[in-house]
């Protein structure tokens, strides 16, 4: 219907939808025109070229992130090739860049936030939209959200003087003396580490996973909730059944969400992890993340193969997530028909 | 047999029922400690000097971020002249024109938009202001975070635009008033209380944002309103004074995330309240 509205016919198409499918007469045009302001229809064809120039920058905006990360990365592309992926040296002095160590970092820390972050948001979706009563609803998702407005540094700040002493002084000990035997948890206990990050990651997406999650389970219709508990199920059976199930690839969409976030998360990661680029078996050791890497060495670095390096870093963290958040839209758009937005701005 | 069973699903139940509501206990604890220990922290560390004076030279007690919170205020400023027409205007062609393929094209890249990690978008402010002007300004940090409104601010326009009742329109066309003026000062006056809650969520979102800001903006321990200039940011200054060595500095962290976090929860209560009060109640 409002593609219709430019030109002349704007004026005779506007009726009200249910008027029918007959069309407008011809003869219905001539006299109406007779009011039509001849600005008005340039007017209009301005403002719509205005707000196509809006929307046009937007793809503008996503083609110059793509174009300056190849441009600003071809130094290094040339030299180092696809090795730069795969070796581990990251020795700016002598201009050695491998980005392994990163990639490493970045995916050990994703996996385990998303490890500790699914299951709660998953069992908080679960108990804001089945279990819980009508007024506690509205309260707890406002909770949730609050803890999406916490800004990044923040995280990494309570991280630092909070997070790290406890885990220095309680957990890792504890980790270490029960489940050292995993070989997970053994080496120096600095606290900064992937352990960290790791959490600290988990603590910043359960808000985006959590919001999702409840959308999704929010958009399974009622009677499929009545049909399960009319043959006799329990609650539990109800929403294992008559939600969760019919949900599933919503909540996949929502937790590879969440993954494409904690991908691209930078400063908290940044104060926490340690910032050393190796590769450990202990989520002991401190690590280093595509992200963070940038964050530390890019206003530092000297020369234009290091800093090319570097916009590469960028460029890799760019398609990781870029290929992590189509997938993950997909799935959510497939369970909600496009309106997954709302939930993850 | 069947009773033994109907025992264990009902065992089964009343277990999984206490962990999802053990889950969302065990995600208050976090926002409490966060929220408890930064006013604990911070009441103790704000003073009248934080808000007005700038950073003393290392080494000296006292001093402030008023520097800081100005910049921000600019920043913020210019990243809202960028990302608030942009994200509107996006957000109009999308529920006015965008029903054909194009405009699934557009909501599909302010989506990608919308993911791509904010160093990133760090970068491509870096590589488009800085290394073009050839320094340091506040206006790449604005660019960056402008950027970052512009999707947040669209997809959420298009979604308040759509809830405007069909009619409105056709009786504005009805008076002959032009598509331009229906949709400006019918359609978008309509839904202004949403609008202005999409402008505040993303104005929210990218207040607290470091890393575009870090090789961007760079930060300033003086005064500086030249907007190509090095600027102090809020965030920035966060960042830099808790991975510093000196405990005034932690203080001064502690007391700049209070701050932060205030301004931040004040601009998402109001969200919340237009929302509430608006006629179009969010999509939550």
């Amino acid at each position: 219907m409002l593609k219709q509205m430019n030109g002349p016919l704007l004026k005779t198409k506007a009726q009200p939808n249910s008027a029918g499918p007959s069309p407008e007469e011809p003869a219905a045009l001539v006299p109406r025109r007779k009011f039509e302001h001849k600005s008005s229809r340039f007017a209009d064809a301005t403002f719509r070229y205005l707000m196509l120039a809006c929307a046009l920058s937007v793809l503008a905006i996503v083609v110059l992130i793509v174009r300056e990360l190849i441009l600003s990365s071809a130094l290094a592309r040339h030299a180092f090739g696809f090795k730069f992926f795969v070796t581990q040296v990251w020795d700016p002095v002598s201009g050695d860049f491998g980005a392994l160590p990163f990639i490493y970092g970045t995916l050990v820390s994703s996996l385990l936030a998303l490890i500790l972050a699914v299951p709660l948001s998953i069992g908080v979706a679960t108990f804001t939209t089945e279990l819980c009563p009508q007024r506690l609803r509205s309260l707890l998702s406002y909770v949730v959200e609050l803890l999406a407005t916490i800004p990044s540094v923040i995280y990494g700040l309570w991280g630092m003087y909070v997070l790290v002493p406890f885990l220095r002084q309680y957990v890792q000990p504890f980790l270490a003396k029960y489940f050292g035997w995993t070989g997970l948890f053994g080496g120096y206990q600095f606290g900064y580490s992937m352990l960290a990050a790791g959490i600290i990651l988990a603590i910043m997406i359960i808000p985006i996973v959590t919001s999702i999650t409840r959308e999704v389970m929010s958009a399974v219709p009622t009677a499929q909730r009545e049909g399960v508990l009319a043959i006799g199920a329990t609650r539990w059976e109800m929403i294992r059944v008559g939600v969760l199930r019919n949900a599933r690839t919503g909540i996949m969409g929502a937790i590879i969400l969440g993954l494409g976030r904690a991908l691209g998360e930078t400063i908290a990661v940044t104060m926490l992890i340690g910032n050393r680029p190796e590769i450990a078996k202990s989520l002991f050791a401190p690590g280093y993340t595509l992200a963070s890497v940038i964050a530390n060495e890019f206003s530092e670095a000297s020369d234009d193969l290091y800093l090319s390096a570097l916009v590469e870093i960028g460029l890799a963290l760019f398609l990781i997530t870029l290929l992590v958040n189509i997938v993950a839209q997909l799935m959510v758009w497939s369970i909600t028909r496009g309106s997954a937005q709302r939930a993850t701005a | 047999m069947m009773q033994s069973k109907f025992w264990w699903r009902s065992l089964q139940d009343k277990v999984m029922v206490g962990l999802a509501a053990g889950a969302t206990l065990m995600v208050l604890v976090p926002l409490v400690a966060i929220f408890g220990y930064l006013v604990y922290k911070g009441i103790g560390s704000l003073n009248w000097n934080f808000l007005t004076q700038i950073p003393k030279p290392v080494g000296e007690t006292g001093g402030g971020m008023a520097n800081a919170i100005v910049g921000s205020g600019m920043i913020l400023l210019i990243a809202s002249l960028i990302g608030v027409p942009m994200g509107i205007g996006t957000g109009i062609y999308l529920a006015e024109f965008g029903k054909k393929r194009f405009g699934y094209l557009i909501r599909f890249t302010a989506d990608v938009l919308n993911g791509v990690p904010s160093i990133v978008i760090g970068i491509v402010a870096w590589s488009l202001v800085v290394v073009y002007q050839k320094h340091f300004s506040a206006l790449a940090g604005g660019v960056a975070l402008g950027i970052m409104m512009v999707p947040i601010i669209s997809r959420s326009t298009e979604e308040m635009l759509l809830m405007v009742p069909q009619s409105l329109r056709e009786a504005a066309w009805g008076l002959g008033i032009p598509q331009w003026r229906t949709t400006l000062s019918i359609t978008l006056r309509t839904a202004s209380s949403g609008v202005i809650t999409a402008v505040m969520l993303s104005f929210a979102r990218v207040a607290g944002e470091t890393a575009p800001l870090l090789f961007t903006t760079l930060g300033n321990k003086f005064w500086n309103f030249n907007m190509n200039q090095e600027t102090a940011a809020l965030p920035l200054q966060i960042y830099v004074y808790a991975q510093s060595p000196y405990d005034d500095w932690h203080r001064q962290a502690w007391a700049g995330a209070l701050i932060l976090i205030i301004l931040i929860v004040i601009s998402m209560s109001l969200v919340r309240m237009a929302a509430s009060r608006g006629v179009f109640k969010g999509g939550n």
